[in-house]
């Protein structure tokens, strides 16, 4: 379990060196931004000037070792318009993008799951197909559309929510619902056919000939083995789908979060928070992908004792 | 375990209909078991008899289908209950308590992600209100009580770390721990070996000694039947054929059906195949030796190598059988993969038809490929879904540029009609087909090459009897009329003597005595060829106890050595003119 532990995180490590170069170049393909920050009317002493400040002079290559050693010394650069270290400016952003995606995955497992089973109990019903219906429908809505509804009916129309920002709980419940939207569509479809796949197996069989209640049927055997199929979706699909989402969600709600911070620095073109946000959001991702791979290693004997 | 006659019937089934939709499974079937007795339902696949049993633990809803009338009366007197018109809530009470039962498939009955320790512990908590930690002591007596060795350690393991035969074990504590009145044994031993077959049933004959339980026990093989029923119902088409003490029955069958399904089991002596072999040979396997490495640890460190075949000779002739036999993890599937090079061996030379199959690049391999093909034991698995069947048998030709697509019609209806299936059947899809009729598929596939050798890996392990004999049958009219050698590999020596010309006994990795069937069977010299002998069942009811000692378990463990060390092997000895025993160790 440890070696395996171990080379989950070597694996890790690797995937950020390419995420970290692929940001680098990416962010170099559309020229010298101080041309775009500061536009024509700068003399050619003080755009050399300023470009040897940003560390922007030499070779694309002399600037990639360059950057990759002011990496390893944690030295990120300074954000174009703020004029601060791009680190502070990401790091207070850190925390209300943390919440709100924690808030929209709580909320997606607590509604998908017990719909997921209660779709696949009743498959041949018309609660199953209920369920299904709307997942289905879900699935066709992005999620700034459902923003905007929700805007329109709680805040406009009924006045019962705030919009903009993240001061007080209720601010929350707006944005939380536009971001799980798709998730809970996706996932409340996953879980019935997880769920509906492990119904048939020989020990659902065996659980119900000892005589035990259809509740611990469901639940302690039916659900512990569908978990091992939905920890790897979560993983996958919900952080990075939050992480995605949380770019337009934010925007719309103004939540001061990463999300709304991207969107901001790439539209004024502040390369170096630009570069260290998409960092900070790959690495996320990453961090929680390794986290649900090792829990799902864990979580099945199987894998867990194969990989001693 | 015969009840005294007085006993009181724990099981009445009345009139038993089970439908699933329009169709009814169970027509109106019934019959009794008393406290300690044993009655076996007896019947193939599709004869309803699993549809039965489900019906008693009203798991059968689940299942699809419908108990359509009668009744199922459990005890007697005053307390007795009729099952069909008890509540879900009720029903769970019963279930695991008074009436219990085994499935069939060791391998995917217990729950994969729960200790064994748990999954046993729960019914305790269940039906005898135990706490936790008492209820895990309680299955640490049950593991005790069927006799699975180092108790206390497998109650933390999980189901993947045991094999079949001791997860039928543990299936049998779950189902014994409350000592329920009734036991309903689902075909329980099918799924494993003979040998592990003869384990389990001693285990549960002498469980029911002790409990006193009544016990139904379903089976298509009327050679289990002879050694573990007091009476049987014979079954067909949901209704009972017959239905007579086991004695009566062996000894005078009344229904034709009855007899046809004793003449299907395969038993000893009943001879070996007299057709002459010619003495050109097809195969020649010298000092054949697959391992498999043992990879450890973070770094995936060798730690060692799993000696799978171990330096194994062999010879085959065109038209011999030889008939290789060993329980499950004795090396004999590598062996003929290793001979296939479908595993790479590690050392030894195999010819085949005259061409040298080792030494040469798996690439430059394919022309040899036509003259050797394999029938595998999952006839279910081992055709593609999606083709349809003059596809699927004319495919190896197509592959080995034999036939053009438009011959492909006329070649399948040729194949399929060698092995006995109608011409007309060609353009159907594998589903369409019942297992016997597909592993005849499987066999047509394998001739459309007009192979020199067939390897049978299990091929009929996985049939009803009556359907192996019927597919052993056809393998043996093929060898008559098309000449060509059988490697026929199984873990029920009874099954290979009515097939082969010599036999091979294989464990742990090694061959441990071959020689002519007749000479193996009369003689035999190895003590592990003695246990496998003494785990098939006699067919003659009264017999079954045979030399205790010879039916203990003795796991068959390939050799392991670390990088490095040497693994030291007895010498083969020729005891008598072709028949050769492996020294054995004092």
């Amino acid at each position: 379990m440890l070696a395996y532990a171990l080379r989950t995180l070597i694996k890790m490590v690797i995937t950020l060196f390419a995420i970290v170069t692929l940001v680098f170049f990416a962010t170099r393909l559309s020229g010298n931004p101080i041309d775009f920050v500061l536009g024509d009317g700068i003399t050619r002493e003080d755009r050399e000037l300023l470009t040897t400040y940003y560390g922007l002079d030499g070779s694309v290559w002399t600037q990639y070792l360059r950057y990759l050693a002011a990496f390893v010394d944690g030295q990120f650069g300074l954000s174009f318009l703020e004029r601060r270290p791009v680190a502070d400016v990401v790091a207070e952003r850190l925390w209300p993008t943390a919440q709100l995606i924690l808030s929209a995955t709580a909320f997606t497992l607590l509604v998908s799951i017990p719909l997921g089973i209660l779709a696949a109990l009743k498959r041949k019903s018309w609660v199953g197909s209920a369920v299904m219906t709307v997942a289905f429908l879900g699935l066709a809505v992005p999620n700034f559309v459902l923003a905007t509804l929700l805007v329109l009916v709680f805040a406009y129309l009924l006045n019962w929510l705030p919009i903009v920002g993240n001061g007080t709980p209720a601010h929350f419940i707006m944005p939380t619902i536009a971001l799980s939207g798709l998730l809970i569509a996706a996932l409340t479809r996953f879980t019935r056919n997880a769920m509906l796949d492990v119904l048939s197996q020989d020990y659902m069989r065996t659980a119900r000939a000892k005589g035990l209640k259809e509740r611990r049927v469901i639940l302690k055997h039916g659900l512990g083995n569908a978990s091992i199929t939905l920890l790897s979706v979560i993983g996958l699909q919900v952080a990075g789908l939050a992480a995605a989402g949380s770019v337009v969600i934010e925007s719309i709600f103004a939540w001061p979060g990463i999300g709304q911070l991207l969107v901001r620095s790439a539209i004024l073109r502040d390369y170096p928070v630009l570069q260290f946000g998409v960092l900070t959001v790959a690495i996320a991702v990453i961090v929680i992908n390794a986290v649900i791979d090792i829990a799902y290693a864990y979580a099945d004997p199987r894998i867990r004792l194969a990989k001693g | 375990m015969t009840a005294a006659p007085e006993a009181q019937p724990v099981l009445a089934v009345e009139g038993l209909k089970v439908a699933f939709g329009a169709h009814e499974a169970v027509k109106g079937l019934s019959f009794s078991i008393r406290a300690g007795e044993t009655l076996a339902l007896v019947g193939e696949s599709g004869s309803g008899k699993s549809a039965t049993a489900l019906a008693i633990l009203r798991l059968i809803e689940r299942e699809g289908g419908r108990i359509a009338g009668g009744r199922i009366l459990l005890g007697t007197g005053a307390e007795q209950i009729d099952l069909t018109a008890l509540s879900d809530d009720a029903l769970t009470d019963i279930r695991g308590d008074r009436v219990s039962m085994v499935f069939q498939e060791p391998m995917t009955s217990l729950n994969p992600v729960m200790t064994v320790g748990a999954q046993l512990a729960e019914v305790f908590i269940r039906h005898r209100g135990l706490s936790a930690r008492a209820a895990l002591e309680e299955a640490r007596a049950g593991l005790d009580a069927v006799r699975i060795p180092d108790a206390q350690r497998r109650l933390v393991q999980y189901p993947h770390e045991l094999s079949g035969g001791l997860r039928q074990r543990v299936m049998i504590a779950m189902a014994l721990a409350c000592r329920p009145d009734l036991l309903i044994a689902d075909e329980p031993t099918t799924a494993l070996d003979v040998t592990t077959q003869a384990e389990i049933l001693d285990l549960i004959r002498s469980l029911q000694n002790e409990i006193g339980m009544g016990l139904l026990f379903i089976t298509h093989d009327m050679g289990v039947v002879s050694e573990i029923a007091d009476r049987v119902l014979v079954l067909r088409h949901g209704q009972a054929v017959e239905e007579a003490a086991t004695a009566e029955l062996f000894r005078a069958p009344q229904a034709a059906y009855s007899r046809a399904l004793m003449e299907a089991t395969p038993r000893l002596g009943s001879g070996s195949l007299t057709t002459p072999a010619s003495a050109t040979p097809v195969l020649t396997v010298r000092n054949l030796s697959t391992r498999f490495p043992v990879r450890k640890g973070f770094l995936r460190r060798l730690q060692g190598e799993l000696h799978a075949v171990r330096t194994v000779s062999l010879s085959l002739n065109e038209g011999e059988t030889l008939g290789l036999v060993g329980e499950s993890g004795c090396g004999k599937s590598t062996l003929a993969r290793s001979i296939l090079r479908l595993v790479e061996p590690a050392e030894g030379r195999v010819d085949l038809a005259g061409r040298e199959l080792t030494g040469k690049r798996l690439a430059d391999l394919r022309p040899e490929r036509r003259l050797a093909q394999m029938v595998f034991q999952d006839p279910f698995a081992s055709l593609n879904p999606r083709l349809p069947v003059h596809e699927l048998v004319t495919e190896p030709a197509r592959i080995h540029g034999l036939i053009g697509e438009k011959d492909q019609k006329q070649l399948a209806a040729d194949l399929v009609t060698r092995v006995g299936l109608e011409a007309d059947c060609i353009t159907r899809y594998p589903h369409q087909f019942s297992g016997g009729q597909r592993q005849r598929l499987c066999i047509a596939r394998a001739l459309s090459v007009r192979p020199k050798l067939i390897v049978a890996d299990e091929a009929v392990s996985a049939l009803d009897v009556s359907i192996a004999r019927q597919v052993t049958d056809l393998m043996l009219d093929l060898q008559q009329r098309e000449g060509m050698a059988f490697l026929f590999i199984s873990h029920d020596i009874a099954v290979v003597e009515r097939v082969s010309h010599r036999i091979a006994v294989m464990y742990g990795g090694e061959i441990v005595e071959m020689g002519a069937t007749a000479d193996i069977l009369a003689r035999p010299q190895h003590s592990y060829t003695r246990r496998l002998l003494a785990a098939v069942p006699s067919g003659k009811p009264g017999e079954n106890r045979k030399d205790g000692r010879l039916r203990e378990a003795v796991a068959p463990k390939l050799a392991f050595t670390r990088p490095g060390e040497r693994l030291a092997q007895l010498p083969l000895v020729e005891v008598l003119p072709g028949h050769f025993v492996r020294a054995e160790a004092a």
